[in-house]
């Protein structure tokens, strides 16, 4: 990265007359028309004007101020930022979509409704799930989904009492915030210690106003929910589904499926687990799975096979409705149906040992220096809460800065809330040994450099396209789009 | 072993690392996982193949999909890909990277998407755009969410027939669990009923208004009046566009919107059999703080030199949990790449070209098709852009015969939407030969 390169906005390269597009000039016969005025834009539309060598390179070189897991090791926890392989990102021109139009005749896009119903029935196996939905477009939008389909399997019995979604305090903030837009109320239930579900207040909340408990396994904190039979006991014998999380499946995997833990519906982060990119934000994918009896309440359109083997398009009545105006991020479901094929059943299951095996090998290498609150193993990812010694009051924020002069992405910081300092660090299984130890070689570094110079650590990072920005300057006087700044 | 170039350990490097962990085999690592819930046998998959393998997996995928030439829309169009495009979009530095919550290292993320809110924003003639919603129609029922949300007590909302029926139904669902309740306002001849709209209106509980330029049906509707009407009542105005058409007609602004939203695909986004797209979503400074989804603004670092942040926080999920504007966090971002770098490439005189000649296709379409005598255009006095309804006049066609016929042509014809009428858009891609052969097509039948 170049941090002397300034990087203009594209506005402000703009110069009068100059035209990136490039476009037919087609005479059409009997072409003549006429918006009325009291229909036409008026208002001078203020976009840019740039040739294309311009807008490749101002592109180019702002891409250069931005890190991804190509550029090198990415450890966010709980965001499986996991080798995204060239040939998923290949297989998207060869699968013939590109031109394909959603509402085209299902005869001419058997192809694509294939890749769907394969991905589909993958999934189903990897979750031990009955069927999946790909429709969502997101975990969160999974969640959503998911938690309307308990919404519409508690009506369709007329238990209408159900209103209440149970979520542990280790959650992502998705959970809460998704159960409250299927228009469920909140109960929170406690960790203990060691980050696990409390049975015991779990079991005190259970009652006939209870839709659903929703779980993370392993949780937020990198471990295993060891009392998961006895809590899927439990639900279910309150009239309860139990919901999983899929945001940490991916040590899961080769080890055990939700299905046979005794979740009733899950969703899939494909872009976490099954390596489709994050794109910066997206988009990615929230596949939703229920176990059998649950398939009718899945979203529409639904993707079905016809008696004479062709596949088709269908809107069930049994559906909650619809959360996407058609069968998903198709491209991002192609990808992730490449890495299943690549990766094959043997594959599969050598990811989650091996993600797990990277996690617990950063843990046990640092764990000396940082404050381990939990005893392992863990599972993908664990949690440091800050440093052992903390006299010199470097913080976790600091800390994190700190790697981005190393040439690696922060951890993810001040989550879960259960820690003041939390770190958490997820590997993933696409990294090497060598690229771990250079890791540990530089968190040892700065842990002694957080006792020795602290003020070198709290002022990090040094090398980076900008240093420290103000952000309590940016919520407190808005400045969101170019016309803003030229005020 | 196919799955080797993606998972680097030896069994070497495996031992030494178990030994770090005190652990034996890797087994031993899953100590916590009671032996009833253990994966007992393989996964029922196939065995992991390898890339020439998986082209040709892909290959024989691509020769069960028939790409044909493209006169439907229904919200969706085929409009051209500058190759400019996906050359930047494969920068691994942006579509490698996570949600830009590390400013220092994500500057390159932050300023694409800061280009693209002012772009939004320019193009919708409102105050704030976020950055990204999943689709137009999970947009649009986002929109109806947050005003409601913003009018406080008030949970009716009133939305037009002439919606998009999939924008339609997402807002219902979406409505479902935030207990609101959805009306449709009749359609007079393809326009929302202004009348039934004045009517509905009188109970002053309603809390937004939602209505689309152009409309499913094409039409560009005249909405004078409404903004009033609406915000007389204390109720918010919600313009749903594809956002390619706002570079040449009325701006949701200049109707006196307070949220504008739908869908971007049209911004020369591959059709992609239905994804991704890219919901936009934009309002007015007075709702900026109800807006949900990553909003980036403009600061400055210690050195003050510019930078970009996320920004608005306090409204989001990882903050506020259930109190949230909305469980989104990261949606479309590369696809915010992908419109500005279209805007960018296109400017505001390559919109109107866009648009100009995609109403010339479609009204040069429109009249070779009623020319055969098997049609005519069902609203014949309603002014469109690039889309309009067709209206089947021979009782021997039908849609569904239409659409066939012409698939077996390589034509795609249109969107049914009923046996006799048909939905039929036409843009840039289609030449003045391609009319000409729907045309012919058409006559043969």
């Amino acid at each position: 990265m170049n941090k002397e390169l300034y990087q203009p906005l594209i506005f402000e390269l703009s110069h009068d007359g100059r035209r990136g597009y490039s476009l037919p000039e087609y005479q059409y016969e009997d072409c003549g028309y006429e918006i009325p005025p009291q229909l036409r834009r008026s208002e001078k539309l203020s976009l840019p004007q740039v040739d294309e060598p311009t807008v490749v390179r101002h592109y180019t070189n702002s891409s250069n101020n931005n890190f991804g897991v190509d550029t090198g090791f990415y450890p966010l926890g709980s965001c499986t930022m996991k080798y995204n392989p060239k040939a998923n990102e290949a297989m998207v021109a060869r699968a013939g979509v590109a031109d394909l139009h959603p509402y085209q005749p299902a005869s001419t896009v058997q192809g694509a409704l294939r890749i769907y119903r394969t991905l589909e029935k993958a999934l189903s196996e990897i979750g031990g799930m009955a069927e999946f939905t790909l429709n969502p477009f997101a975990g969160a939008h999974g969640e959503y989904t998911g938690l309307m389909v308990i919404r519409q399997y508690h009506l369709s019995r007329a238990d209408e009492a159900r209103t209440r979604v149970i979520v542990p305090d280790s959650a992502h903030g998705t959970n809460p915030a998704s159960a409250h837009m299927a228009g469920f109320e909140i109960v929170e239930v406690k960790s203990l210690p060691d980050g696990t579900v409390d049975v015991e207040d779990l079991r005190s909340k259970l009652d006939e106003t209870v839709a659903a408990v929703m779980m993370t396994n392993p949780n937020t904190v990198g471990m295993f929910e060891k009392n998961i039979p006895e809590i899927a006991e439990a639900v279910h014998a309150a009239g309860a589904l139990l919901y999983y999380d899929g945001a940490n499946l991916n040590p899961m995997l080769g080890v055990a499926r939700p299905g046979d833990m005794g979740f009733d519906v899950m969703h899939i982060n494909l872009h976490k687990t099954f390596s489709t990119p994050h794109g910066g934000g997206g988009p990615g994918a929230g596949p939703v799975g229920v176990r059998a009896g649950l398939e009718k309440f899945l979203p529409n359109p639904r993707v079905v096979e016809n008696a004479d083997g062709s596949l088709g398009v269908e809107f069930g009545e049994d559906s909650f409705g619809q959360v996407s105006a058609w069968l998903g991020n198709f491209t991002v479901l192609i990808k992730a149906l490449s890495y299943i094929l690549t990766l094959g059943a043997e594959g599969i299951a050598k990811v989650g040992p091996l993600a797990t095996l990277n996690a617990n090998y950063i843990m046990n290498s640092l764990n000396d220096l940082y404050l381990q609150p939990i005893a392992g193993p863990c599972k993908h990812e664990f949690v440091f809460d800050g440093l052992k010694d903390k006299s010199t009051g470097v913080t976790t924020l600091e800390i994190a800065k700190s790697l981005l002069d190393y040439g690696f992405h922060a951890p993810t910081i001040y989550f879960p809330l259960l820690f003041h300092e939390s770190i958490m660090i997820e590997p993933t299984e696409t990294e090497t040994p060598e690229t771990l130890d250079a890791f540990i070689a530089t968190m040892r570094k700065i842990a002694e450099e957080a006792i020795s110079e602290p003020d070198k650590i709290k002022n990090a990072p040094y090398s980076t396209p900008i240093s420290h920005p103000d952000e309590d300057e940016a919520a407190l006087n808005p400045v969101i789009t170019y016309a803003d700044l030229c005020k | 072993m196919a799955a080797e170039n993606y998972l680097p350990h030896t069994a070497a490097d495996i031992d030494r690392m178990l030994k770090r962990c005190g652990a034996e085999k890797l087994d031993d690592l899953y100590s916590d996982v009671p032996e009833q819930l253990r994966l007992k046998c393989p996964y029922k998959l196939p065995k992991g193949i390898s890339e020439p393998e998986l082209t040709r997996y892909f290959d024989a995928i691509a020769a069960e999909n028939k790409p044909l030439r493209c006169f439907a829309g229904a919200g969706f169009y085929h409009h051209y890909t500058p190759a400019a495009i996906p050359a930047l979009m494969s920068r691994s530095e942006f579509y490698t990277a996570y949600t830009p919550y590390q400013p220092e290292i994500s500057q390159g993320t932050l300023q694409y998407i800061f280009e693209y809110q002012s772009m939004m924003c320019a193009l919708t003639g409102l105050d704030v755009s976020n950055a990204s919603m999943y689709d137009g129609a999970t947009a649009t029922a986002e929109a109806v969410l947050m005003a409601v949300s913003a009018s406080k007590k008030k949970k009716r909302v009133l939305i037009s027939a002439t919606l998009a029926p999939a924008v339609a139904t997402v807002i219902g669902t979406y409505a479902k669990g935030a207990g609101i309740i959805v009306e449709t306002i009749p359609d007079d001849r393809g326009e929302t009923s202004k009348r039934e709209f004045e009517e509905m209106m009188g109970a002053g509980d309603v809390a937004a208004v939602v209505v689309a330029s152009p409309n499913y049906f094409g039409i560009l509707e005249d909405y004078s009046g409404f903004a009033d009407i609406c915000h007389r009542c204390k109720a918010y105005f919600i313009v749903n566009s594809h956002a390619s058409a706002l570079g040449s007609v009325r701006t949701p602004a200049e109707w006196g919107a307070d949220i504008a939203c739908g869908e971007a695909q049209s911004l020369g986004m591959p059709l992609n059999f239905g994804g991704p797209y890219l919901g936009y979503l934009c309002c007015t400074k007075a709702l900026m703080r109800k807006m949900p989804g990553r909003i980036v603004g403009a600061t400055t670092d210690r050195d003050g030199k510019r930078s970009f942040v996320l920004t608005l926080q306090a409204r989001e999920q990882h903050i506020r949990r259930q109190k949230a504007t909305s469980n989104i966090c990261s949606n479309q971002g590369i696809m915010t790449l992908h419109a500005a770098i279209y805007l960018s490439l296109m400017g505001a005189e390559g919109l109107a070209k866009v648009n100009e000649l995609s109403a010339e296709a479609a009204h040069s379409l429109a009249r070779k098709l009623c020319d055969t005598g098997k049609v005519r255009i069902k609203y014949p006095d309603k002014p469109y852009l690039n889309e309009f309804v067709l209206e089947i006049a021979d009782q021997k066609l039908s849609s569904d015969k239409i659409i066939e016929a012409a698939a077996a042509n390589g034509i795609l014809a249109g969107v049914k939407l009923t046996e006799n009428d048909l939905l039929v858009c036409a843009t840039e891609m289609c030449s003045p030969d391609d009319i000409e052969q729907y045309a012919v097509m058409l006559k043969s039948l």
